[in-house]
């Protein structure tokens, strides 16, 4: 494994709480009874479309919150110091769209809150594509052997 | 049973007394009538509707009225269905040889009539019970619709888009009544992966959304002959439901439950013995207490708020900072680094 230029904890809370979440995130869909998973001990869970929801929103707040962590370290030092790779910078545009779409669903879920069919359809299609587009970009880059989002100047 | 008729709402009978001026009423303009009479537009609120139970009998005309008025919107499957998997458990569920089925929702059925005999305070009771889609306040099925196939509207009406559905089945899972229904070999499912994920499209009761966006009755509150049902802003439809069930000296359910709902019941019986009399089963919703599904969504947008504005301050009370030295120190001049 390369040298990090930065904390390694912040790349395993990132890599975590994406992982978490793409899971998490898959399980919204109707898989896991449909394919067993829910059969697999310790992981009944799956099955529980509230739980999986839950959890979806509580790995979405540390991802947040590293989220949080890194904007701010990335304006007070660490921009002077670091470069976005070309995959660094893609990756960043596309959490960035899935954060903004997550950011609307969880409002629209919000009691009281009732907003446009066509609007909801379009956060729903937008989030789902870009999680698909993402986890491709991901791929890519660790095929690559570039999957670091920043590099020293 | 003394009737009391807020203005806004609006019965079958009430709107039928705006078109019986008899051959005045024909010379008036029927946008002028309509003006009067129309069902309240969604800015007045959400539209809920009251069943006063006391009045049903069971005469099945809103079953029929309901199924000729959604027939355009009934699914035509097409045959025979892609084998799915794992087989035993990706069943396709097929209801377009059975159509006629009344006695529970299917695709093709949004709408049946229970019956519960019940004794109450010493009195036999039989009272039938017309049930279709709640419409939640705050659906669920909705709320956690993966693909946005579902959606509540500004009037209230929790509906279905089946351009959209693949017919999953969690909307049916997550609703507390269990309510819509699935036919399979139609939908969206069949154009992507129809072996490896989706079954169909989900059907309920969308309110005769076509007939109340032109400010007409759905067709069950059109037909019915007893005037069970009233619909109107849901704030008003809260207080007729309070003021008959004082009057009645009866019972309420869908106000609180799932957090509230826009089809609110009122019974001359408990609902705790209506549920225990009512046949229930697949397709055969129960009158149970019922809990908000969706409680927790305001903690956890809470939650998602906060954790960025945390890790922002995190980051300039100097947590990334004092990291970041520590690995400068001992790795600096190196670089590139391993993520996902």
């Amino acid at each position: 494994m390369k040298a990090r230029p930065y904390s390694a904890w912040i790349s395993r809370v990132y890599i975590f709480a994406m992982a978490a979440l793409a899971f998490t995130g898959m399980m919204q869909m109707p898989l896991a009874k449909r394919y067993y998973l829910t059969e697999v001990p310790g992981m009944a869970w799956t099955g529980d479309f509230f739980i999986v929801h839950k959890l979806h929103y509580i790995f979405a707040a540390l991802l947040l919150f590293v989220i949080g962590v890194v904007v701010a370290n990335w304006f007070l030092e660490w921009r002077d110091k670091l470069t976005l790779t070309p995959l660094g910078m893609a990756r960043v545009g596309i959490v960035a769209g899935l954060v903004i779409s997550g950011g609307l669903r969880v409002y629209r879920g919000l009691p009281d809150v009732t907003l446009d069919p066509i609007f909801v359809l379009t956060v729903e299609w937008v989030h789902l594509v870009l999680f698909m587009i993402m986890g491709g970009v991901a791929l890519a880059a660790l095929i690559k052997r570039c999957s670091a989002f920043a590099q020293a100047r | 049973m003394k009737k009391r008729k807020p203005e806004t709402t609006v019965s079958r009978r009430g709107f039928l007394k705006a078109f019986s001026m008899g051959g005045a009423g024909m010379l008036i303009p029927s946008a002028a009538i309509a003006a009067q009479e129309r069902v309240p537009a969604p800015s007045d609120g959400e539209l809920a509707t009251l069943h006063d139970l006391s009045k049903c009998i069971g005469c099945g005309e809103c079953v029929s009225a309901c199924r000729e008025s959604n027939a355009v919107k009934y699914p035509e499957p097409k045959k025979p269905f892609p084998e799915m998997l794992p087989s035993r458990r990706a069943k396709p569920e097929d209801w377009s040889e059975k159509r006629d089925v009344e006695d529970r929702l299917t695709p093709y059925n949004w709408l049946m009539l229970q019956t519960a005999e019940v004794t109450y305070r010493g009195e036999d009771h039989e009272i039938f019970i017309p049930r279709r889609c709640m419409h939640c306040q705050n659906p669920p099925c909705a709320n956690t619709c993966p693909f946005g196939a579902a959606s509540k509207q500004k009037n209230g009406i929790t509906r279905f888009y089946d351009t959209f559905c693949m017919g999953g089945g969690k909307c049916r899972t997550v609703c507390p009544w269990h309510i819509p229904q699935r036919q399979s070999g139609v939908g969206l499912y069949l154009n992507l992966m129809p072996r490896l994920a989706g079954n169909g499209v989900m059907y309920k009761c969308d309110r005769c959304y076509q007939r109340l966006d032109k400010g007409e009755l759905p067709a069950c509150i059109s037909i019915c002959p007893e005037d069970v049902q009233t619909i109107g802003p849901r704030y008003e439809i809260v207080a007729q439901a309070k003021s008959l069930a004082r009057e009645m000296n009866g019972f309420i359910y869908g106000l609180e439950e799932n957090g509230g709902t826009n089809t609110i019941y009122v019974s001359p019986v408990p609902f705790e013995l209506l549920n225990k009399a009512v046949d229930k089963g697949k397709g055969k919703p129960h009158f149970k207490r019922v809990g908000d599904a969706m409680a927790d969504e305001g903690n956890l947008a809470a939650a998602a708020l906060v954790a960025p504005i945390a890790g922002i301050a995190a980051g300039f009370l100097g947590l990334g900072a004092k990291l970041f030295k520590t690995d400068d120190k001992s790795q600096s001049g190196k670089e590139d680094s391993h993520e996902s």
